[in-house]
C-alpha cells in the first residue's frame, strides 16, 4: 500500500467489518420478545418478491415503501390501492381482497389478476432509468465529441462495449451478420450486470434472481435465435448431415429437445447463480443470530466480505456467460452452409 | 441392514425422508461441482506452468468453463430446494 489514503480506506473497511455486524445484531429487540429467529423464513423473504420495498429495520421501526397494488378482478374490474392497506390491516384483508404471503386472492372467490408494482417491478423501473440515463449520456457525448478522444463515462464504457462487439458478437456470429445482433447483446450484458449488482446492494431488490425475469430474457433469446434460423440451422436439427439414417432416429429428438433446453439452461443458470449467492450471504449473516453471540461476528464478517466479493465476480461473469451463449446460439442459427 | 433402517423410517415418519433425500442430493451436487471445477483448475494450472505467456487467455477460459460446470451443480441444488419448498 503506497499512499496514506489507501491505508486509511483499508483501515476504515477493516474496522467497519468488525463493528458493523454486531451493530446490526443489536437490533434483536423485536426478535427476542416476539418470536424466535427463523433463518429460513428470513432468507426466503429476502430473495422473494414482495408488495412493499423494505429498506431497513431500526429497532421496532420498519423503513419500507408500500408500493401500489394493481388488481384486475374479473367481476369488479380494475382496482388500485396502496399495499399499506394490506400490511397495516389486522387480518391482511382490504376491500374484499386478502393477501397471504404476497399472494392476493378475492374473498368472494373471484379470479384476480395481480398486476401490482412489486419490489421487483420497481427495481426494474429503476434499473431501466439508470441504464437509459447512462447510455444516452454516452451516446450524446460520442456525438458531441465525434472525432475527439473519449472522456469520462464514455472512456469507462468504451472498452467494455468494444469487447462485447469484437470478442463476443463478431467472433461468434461472424463478420456478415454481427451488426444486427450487437445492440441486443449489449443490452443483455449491461442489463444483467447492472441488475445483479443492484441486488447486492443492501436494501436492493433481487431482480435477476426472479425466475420470471430470467425466463423472459431466455424467451427473447429463444425467439431471436429461432426466427433468424437459416435453412442450414434447421437442417442441422432435423436431419444432421453426415449422420447415418438409423442414428437420426435418436439424434433428431435429442436435437429438438436441445432447441428448448438451451434457453431453459440460460434461464436456470442465471436464476440459480444469483439466488444461491444471496442465500449463501444471508445464511452467513444469520449465523450471528443463530448463535446469539457477538464472538462469532469477526469470523462471519470476514466470510461475508469474501462471499460478497465472489458475488461481485459472479454478477459480471453470469452476465458475460449469458451474453456469450446467446451470441453462440445466434451464430449457430445464422451460419452459412459451408460443407 | 441400512435398507432395513431406511424402510422402517420411511414407513413411520412420512415425508421427512424426502428432506433427507434433498439434502443428500444437494451435497452430491456440491461434490460434482467440486470435482469438475477442481479438474478445470488443475488443467489450467498445468497450462499456465507450461506457457506462462498464455496465462491471461487460460485464466479467462477457465473462469468461463467453471461457470458452466457450476450451472449444472446449481441445477441440482435448485431441484433439492424445490423438493424442500414444494413438499
Amino acid at each position: 500500500m503506497k499512499n496514506i489514503s489507501t491505508r486509511i480506506i483499508v483501515l476504515f473497511l477493516f474496522l467497519v467489518a468488525f463493528v458493523a455486524p454486531p451493530t446490526w445484531a443489536e437490533t434483536p429487540q423485536e426478535f427476542s420478545d416476539d418470536e424466535p429467529f427463523n433463518a429460513g423464513e428470513m432468507i426466503m423473504h429476502h430473495v422473494a418478491d414482495e408488495h412493499q420495498w423494505h429498506f431497513a429495520t431500526i429497532g421496532h421501526n420498519h423503513i419500507s415503501l408500500p408500493l401500489p397494488v394493481i388488481l384486475y378482478d374479473t367481476q369488479k374490474g380494475l382496482k388500485i390501492f396502496s399495499s399499506g392497506h394490506f400490511y397495516h390491516s389486522a387480518d391482511g384483508t382490504h376491500e374484499g381482497y386478502k393477501m397471504e404471503h404476497e399472494h392476493v386472492t378475492a374473498l368472494d372467490g373471484a379470479k384476480v389478476y395481480d398486476f401490482s408494482i412489486t419490489k421487483n417491478v420497481a427495481s426494474l423501473i429503476l434499473s431501466f432509468v439508470l441504464l437509459l440515463s447512462i447510455f444516452f449520456t454516452v451516446a450524446k457525448s460520442y456525438k458531441k465529441r465525434s472525432g475527439k478522444s473519449p472522456k469520462g463515462l464514455q472512456s469507462a464504457l468504451e472498452p467494455i462495449i468494444i469487447f462485447i462487439r469484437d470478442e463476443v458478437a463478431k467472433s461468434n456470429i461472424g463478420e456478415k451478420h454481427y451488426r444486427r445482433f450487437t445492440p441486443y447483446l449489449l443490452t443483455l450484458f449491461f442489463f444483467i450486470w447492472i441488475n445483479n449488482m443492484l441486488g447486492l446492494v443492501p436494501g436492493g431488490a433481487n431482480l435477476t434472481g426472479n425466475i420470471a425475469v430470467t425466463m423472459t430474457l431466455a424467451l427473447i433469446t429463444f425467439f431471436i435465435v429461432n426466427f433468424n434460423g437459416k435453412s442450414a440451422y434447421w437442417g442441422h436439427i432435423f436431419a444432421m448431415p453426415g449422420v447415418p439414417k438409423w442414428l437420426l432416429i435418436i439424434m433428431t429428438p435429442v436435437e429438438i429437445i436441445g432447441v428448448f433446453m438451451k434457453p431453459f439452461s440460460l434461464m436456470v443458470r442465471l436464476f440459480a447463480n444469483i439466488t444461491a449467492g444471496h442465500i449463501i450471504l444471508l445464511s452467513f449473516l444469520s449465523m450471528i443470530f443463530i448463535f446469539k453471540s457477538l464472538a462469532v461476528s469477526p469470523a462471519v464478517a470476514i466470510f461475508s466480505i469474501f462471499i460478497n466479493l465472489i458475488e461481485l465476480l459472479v454478477a459480471a461473469l453470469q452476465a458475460y456467460i449469458f451474453t456469450v451463449l446467446t451470441a453462440a446460439y445466434i451464430g449457430a442459427a445464422v451460419e452459412e452452409h459451408h460443407h | 441392514m441400512l435398507l432395513n433402517i431406511l424402510l422402517q423410517e420411511a414407513a413411520t415418519s412420512g415425508a421427512s425422508i424426502g428432506y433427507m433425500g434433498a439434502a443428500i442430493g444437494a451435497g452430491l451436487a456440491a461434490i460434482g461441482a467440486g470435482i469438475g471445477i477442481g479438474r478445470i483448475g488443475g488443467s489450467a494450472m498445468e497450462g499456465i506452468a507450461r506457457q506462462p505467456e498464455a496465462s491471461g487467455k487460460i485464466q479467462g477460459a477457465m473462469l468461463i468453463v467453471a461457470a458452466f460446470v457450476e450451472a449444472v451443480a446449481l441445477f441440482g441444488a435448485v431441484i433439492s430446494l424445490l423438493v424442500v419448498l414444494l413438499k
